[in-house]
């Protein structure tokens, strides 16, 4: 069989297009390999249960375990209420205009702010201007205006997933708006939100460069037990040990990663679980 | 009972709204204590040195505040990351959506959004203890802190969000397009490269704007391995300080609250937003610029 230079250049690009994803996926695997390896030794019941220590086979993630969740926590409270009324208001309120649709653009760029700036609003506006200082509360609501975009973006996205008809049919019944939102629209969008909602908090877990600069410490040898006390997260741990030159550190830092790694995907899990089995509009 | 009904409509409508408005207050006091601090700080240093100085040393004496070896150090990380992403990219997306079909691109294209989802402290370890002693084996001059390891690590973790918005691009062009073509003989290679790409070019240019903002914007991945020099300069293979990685330094020591140095965080970081926000407003999907045009 002749082929011809066109029907050559084809093959070859289709070639070349497949091999780049096989390529991208081998990444993924590469990556996910060498952070196994490296902090696989290093994962023990002890690493878990003790306090960061300048002695690499005494330290451990407790703290920053701990801090983590009250981080995550904190910012759900914060961010999952007003993310998923701004949506509502958005939805199902909002009127078609102009500024609608500015208020739209904002808060698609608001998703594209980078991290750090937050963390400079965060510095600014809570620690300092409102004198909260280095807290747990101050991290959560810096956080928290990271992850509000995004929530909202995803939750306006499962809002508006739910067929126009089932709104109809309640209106025709004689159902107030209020009535159709609180009985119809959410319960047929909750799965659809909460995906929303799980994915952006598994953001929230992984920031670290906010975090840093509204000052989580780095060496906390207790556990945060109320809003204004000083923390770690993991992200900033990890952090921390990967910037020293220390190869055992550098063992620590991984095995830090495969901890928090483990808590993500579990995230995932449960939010394709959501996903797939309760959703019954399609994204 | 019935005004009890509208009453309650009522105040749910303005609660709603008050929730909604947050969001605008957010980008207010964004600009606000940006505009706040950075103000504190050209009021010392003229902005003409700022902008076109060219030695960065605000952490010794003699101080310098030029700002261009750090955006040299963005401008690094930018530009090699683009040139890896943004190719691989568009022909991974290329893959997606005309050469797999459903159950394969079910599969890889979650896969791949993995890389979007994993923390970029992570990266910035993989970079540290993956990459640069990779690249060290065949190119034994480069050094430990490098430019070219966190800009590869960062295009690894804009390449889902570059196949995933050019694969939604590449879909919303309408069949008939590329059956017409295909009736007409022409190969797969000729349909993406003469009608799906140049059809979809204003939302692949939109993609890449998005993925040059978060490239600009990534911190902790070049904290981690690019290093803490500002250079004037475009060699990657050395250590460079990007304008994000600069702030976490500062950060990272104590700096007093009124001091000089804490204010160039601010000035620095009113650059980047300024750069980004530009970025996203050309990125952005739901430009009111857009819907004009459409109606």
């Amino acid at each position: 069989m002749k082929i011809s230079p066109r029907q050559f250049t084809s093959l070859v690009f289709k070639i070349l297009c497949s091999a780049i994803t096989l390529f991208a996926l081998l990444v993924l695997c590469i990556l996910i390999l060498h952070i196994l390896e490296q902090g696989w030794q290093w994962l023990s019941l002890n690493f878990v249960s003790n306090f960061p220590s300048r002695l690499p086979h005494k330290a451990g993630i407790k703290s920053a375990i701990y801090g983590t969740i009250w981080i995550l926590t904190l910012t759900a409270l914060i961010s999952i209420p007003l993310g998923v009324c701004s949506a509502i208001y958005l939805e199902e309120y909002a009127p078609k205009k102009k500024w609608v649709s500015w208020i739209h653009l904002n808060i698609s760029n608001l998703a594209g702010v980078p991290s750090i700036v937050y963390g400079l609003l965060g510095l600014a506006m809570f620690a300092r201007y409102l004198k909260m200082g280095q807290s747990v509360l101050t991290g959560a609501m810096t956080i928290s205006l990271l992850v509000l975009p995004i929530i909202i973006i995803s939750a306006s996205k499962a809002i508006r997933a739910v067929p126009d008809s089932i709104r109809e049919a309640a209106f025709a019944m004689g159902a107030r708006r209020w009535q159709v939102i609180l009985g119809q629209v959410l319960p047929a969008s909750i799965p659809g939100i909460l995906t929303g909602v799980i994915l952006s908090n598994s953001r929230a877990i992984g920031e670290s460069a906010p975090l840093l600069i509204v000052g989580a410490l780095s060496y906390v040898a207790f556990v945060p037990e109320s809003i204004s006390d000083p923390f770690t997260t993991l992200p900033v741990q990890i952090f921390n040990w990967a910037s020293r030159p220390q190869e055992e550190f550098h063992g620590l830092a991984g095995a830090g990663i495969i901890v928090l790694l483990a808590i993500l995907f579990l995230m995932n899990i449960v939010a394709m679980i959501f996903r797939q089995k309760l959703g019954k509009y399609k994204l | 009972m019935r005004d009890k009904a509208k009453l309650i409509d009522h105040l749910l409508k303005h609660f709603l709204f008050l929730n909604m408005s947050i969001t605008v207050m957010i980008t207010i006091a964004v600009v606000f204590f940006l505009g706040k601090e950075s103000y504190g700080f050209f009021a010392e240093i003229p902005l003409v040195d700022f902008l076109f100085g060219k030695n960065w040393a605000p952490l010794l004496e003699p101080k310098s505040f030029g700002v261009l070896p750090l955006v040299c150090g963005t401008f690094i990380i930018l530009i090699w990351s683009m040139l890896l992403a943004v190719p691989c990219g568009i022909l991974v997306a290329t893959f997606l959506n005309e050469f797999a079909n459903n159950k394969v691109h079910a599969i890889i294209k979650p896969t791949l959004e993995i890389l979007a989802g994993i923390p970029t402290v992570v990266y910035g370890y993989f970079a540290l203890t993956w990459v640069t002693p990779f690249l060290k084996n065949l190119f034994p001059d480069l050094q430990m802190f490098n430019g070219i390891s966190a800009a590869i690590v960062v295009a690894i973790m804009i390449l889902p969000m570059v196949s995933s918005l050019c694969d939604d691009a590449f879909r919303s062009i309408p069949e008939n397009l590329r059956s017409g073509a295909y009736a007409l003989g022409a190969t797969p290679f000729e349909v993406i490269s003469r009608i799906v790409i140049p059809a979809a070019g204003s939302r692949v240019m939109a993609a890449i704007a998005l993925a040059m903002s978060r490239a600009i914007g990534e911190t902790m991945a070049v904290t981690l391995a690019a290093g803490a020099t500002p250079k004037f300069g475009l060699d990657p293979t050395g250590s460079i300080q990007t304008m994000t990685a600069y702030i976490v330094q500062v950060s990272l020591g104590d700096v007093p609250a009124d001091g000089i140095e804490y204010k160039t965080c601010f000035a620095v970081a009113s650059l980047l937003f300024l750069i980004t926000f530009t970025l996203n407003i050309f990125g952005s999907n739901v430009s009111p610029l857009k819907l004009k045009s459409k109606a």
